[in-house]
């Protein structure tokens, strides 16, 4: 679709949208579980464009957001160890930990931290390396977690002793239940990851749909998905009929993937896990299977998991619930910015917060802004007018 | 000073050319060192003296790999030594060659480097006129850094400067954005098992430039290359330092197909993305159309396009309408640019 065409769809996305939600009558929040939805539809603008009843969200879908300080702790004894080699992805280097190191800081002390791409190329970097140990910083959700599990297995069948994880993997699902279960969170349906639900299928989100009646749209990441998604949600909700709609077909089936199911679960069984700035979830986390529990660096390196020390003011963990957006946060843009962040939803490249501050600042008063200020900016499809 | 307590170390994102090397620069480089040449901080600076305005630039080089598809850390530094030369309106006089070489350089590859030092000198009309040469021991640096001076000589007529911008000045870019950082990247991170289609863009511009202010003269109020920091780089700072509302429009900005899903797969936003062979330009709207004509007739501006406006709004910020009609802040980058996990 060519860019004219683009904006030609979009308003009309944006007029039924705002038809649609006007037969529902009253206002209306969804969730946007994912970090790249949250990214995507600030980048692109899409908030702008929806009525002022309805409203998008964040989850606990930033990967980084959601590690929690304990885990970075960790990470940060394990990259001052020496000879060890601390292999990650790259936007966990700068989230911080419990007081305020990185590993973007340990690394200028003089760690051995190196950015990959892939679970492969720390494997790679452990052969290539054999008097050193390599650790990988095992984070993410269901997109990431097979790519560690077939690490592990490959690890393990060439007998690399020189290879370990620290696993600190999150499931979606048991966060959204567990959001389902807290009285203060009031959302009318969910925007499903796209990337995770290639690998655990639309088929996943039967209970929140059959035990919470909530409407689940699995949409990908353009601007006009994300749009086509939210009308979806407020579509089910005007025929009280909330279901799992997959808009993401080429990529997501029912089932999801088996493979990577299947590497999961041969390498990792669920855990009781802790999610930065929420509670501990039960069997949120996958931790390693007894049969590969000599991956475990935790283990290998004899490190105990300390405790959490959220930074004072900081509302990250109610703006990746929905209970609050970036900007209502007292911190947000005065003394947390991108450059100089206090919670990790400004660290990260995926952050809520990060976001809104990038790309949706001048939305936000200097004074305190409720939602309905901010919605007051919004800008229609047909008010713009283009530079050229 | 932030910078200065004892524990606190530079990072490997204070190079990346966006607000954390502002920062750097404002805490730790700028105090001791402050005049009034050096407080401008553009792309040259300018010298006055009795025959008429000098520009004088440096540049340090660091790139890896040393050789990238489309170019070379030595076209690389000859080019942008150039281009901070040019897009501060003057003429190259001379630049200066310093090689720091890692003992163990192949000698082969020092050559072809030299080689292309020579062959970007020649197509910019400029000699390398001095130099210097240090081997470290290995270890101590990466194969071969280089450093590059320039000097030049800036024509009375030319005025450019953010004190120039004017509301209702248009925005124009030479060329389609961020397939330098993307080529390098995918070269650098990827190496054998990603190949792509991606070509830096590096390359002199004094030429391309000259053909702006033929076309244009006076009614050319500014210019920069959007290297470090990328296009969101240079507009922000652009807005920010002009006082003025500056608006882009994302369907007007040229970027290749494979650049654009390139920097998708490595969640990078392609604005935030850098350049070498750029250069965004700001002038009178009544010289816009020729402008663009006379960068649509050199084989470097063929894809040139207007992309945005100058507004009286003094709020000192840049807004994207995106692709689909909405609406948000261009930001200048943090630092280093990192891919995303999933």
């Amino acid at each position: 679709m060519n860019r004219t065409a683009a904006r030609q769809r979009m308003t009309e996305l944006c007029t039924e949208l705002e038809q649609t939600a006007r037969e529902v009558g009253r206002p209306l929040c969804f969730m946007e579980v994912c970090g790249t939805h949250t990214v995507s539809a600030c980048r692109s603008g899409v908030h702008a464009l929806m009525p002022d009843t309805v409203r998008l969200v964040s989850g606990p879908g930033c990967p980084v957001c959601v590690t929690a300080q304990r885990h970075i702790d960790a990470l940060i004894r394990l990259g001052h160890i020496p000879d060890v080699i601390l292999t990650t992805y790259g936007d966990m280097l700068r989230v911080t930990g419990s007081n305020g190191d990185s590993l973007q800081k340990a690394r200028s002390e003089g760690a051995d931290v190196r950015v990959v791409n892939s679970t492969m190329d720390a494997v790679d970097i452990a052969k290539a390396n054999p008097t050193r140990q390599v650790v990988f910083a095992s984070v993410g959700f269901e997109t990431t977690a097979p790519a560690s599990a077939v690490a592990v297995m490959a690890a393990s069948a060439c007998t690399l002793d020189n290879f370990t994880i620290m696993p600190a993997h999150k499931l979606v699902i048991p966060a959204m239940l567990a959001l389902l279960q807290d009285p203060d969170i009031k959302v009318d349906g969910f925007l499903c990851p796209g990337h995770v639900s290639v690998i655990i299928g639309s088929d996943a989100y039967r209970p929140v749909v059959e035990q919470h009646r909530k409407p689940c749209v699995i949409s990908g990441f353009e601007p006009l998905q994300i749009m086509q998604g939210v009308l979806q949600l407020v579509r089910q909700l005007k025929d009280d009929c909330p279901s799992i709609e997959n808009l993401y077909p080429i990529a997501v089936t029912p089932a999801g993937n088996i493979h990577a199911q299947h590497a999961l679960d041969r390498v990792f069984m669920p855990s009781d896990t802790p999610w930065r700035a929420l509670a501990t979830i039960p069997d949120s986390g996958l931790e390693l299977r007894p049969e590969f529990a000599r991956f475990d660096a935790l283990t290998r390196f004899e490190i105990t998991l300390g405790e959490d020390h959220e930074p004072p003011g900081c509302r990250c963990g109610e703006v990746i619930t929905g209970k609050c957006l970036p900007d209502e946060c007292r911190l947000f843009g005065n003394v947390c910015t991108p450059v100089n962040p206090i919670g990790p939803c400004m660290v990260s490249s995926e952050g809520s917060c990060q976001a809104w501050f990038k790309y949706r600042r001048r939305e936000s008063s200097p004074d305190k802004r409720s939602t309905t200020e901010v919605k007051g900016h919004a800008t229609h499809p047909a008010k713009i007018k283009a530079t050229s | 000073m932030t910078m200065a307590t004892a524990t606190k170390r530079i990072l490997l994102a204070h190079g990346g050319g966006g607000q954390l090397t502002d920062e750097l620069v404002a805490d730790l480089i700028r105090p001791d060192l402050d005049n009034p040449v050096l407080a401008a901080l553009d792309d040259s600076c300018i010298l006055p003296t009795g025959i008429g305005r000098v520009a004088f630039t440096t540049d340090s080089y660091v790139v890896q790999p040393l050789e990238f598809p489309g170019g070379d850390i030595g076209r690389l530094a000859v080019s942008g030594t150039v281009n901070d030369l040019a897009v501060s309106g003057a003429t190259p006089l001379g630049l200066s060659l310093a090689l720091i070489i890692e003992e163990g350089l192949e000698e082969s590859t020092l050559k072809r480097i030299i080689a292309s030092v020579a062959a970007t000198c020649h197509e910019a009309g400029v000699n390398i006129v001095t130099g210097d040469t240090k081997v470290v021991a290995r270890g101590q640096a990466d194969g071969l850094y280089i450093n590059t001076s320039g000097v030049g000589i800036i024509s009375p007529d030319r005025q450019l400067g953010y004190d120039r911008v004017a509301p209702g000045d248009t925005v124009i870019i030479s060329g389609s954005i961020a397939d330098h950082g993307l080529a390098v990247m995918l070269q650098r991170e990827q190496g054998e098992s990603i190949k792509s289609a991606l070509h830096s863009d590096v390359a002199p511009l004094n030429s391309l430039i000259d053909a702006v202010f033929q076309a244009a003269g006076d009614g050319v109020a500014f210019m920069r290359d959007p290297t470090r920091g990328g296009l969101a780089g240079v507009a922000s700072d652009l807005a920010e330092n002009s006082g003025l509302h500056l608006t882009l429009d994302e369907s007007c900005i040229p970027v290749r197909p494979e650049t654009l899903y390139a920097a998708e797969m490595l969640g990078l936003d392609p604005l935030d993305v850098a350049n070498e062979g750029k250069v965004v330009i700001v002038v009178r709207p009544d010289k816009a159309d020729r402008v663009i004509k006379a960068l649509h007739g050199h084989t470097l501006g063929s894809r040139a396009a207007i992309i945005g406006e100058l507004t009286g709004e003094r709020d000192g910020l840049c807004e994207l309408i995106t692709d689909v009609g909405g609406r948000r802040i261009v930001q200048k980058p943090y630092g280093e640019e990192l891919p995303r996990i999933c």
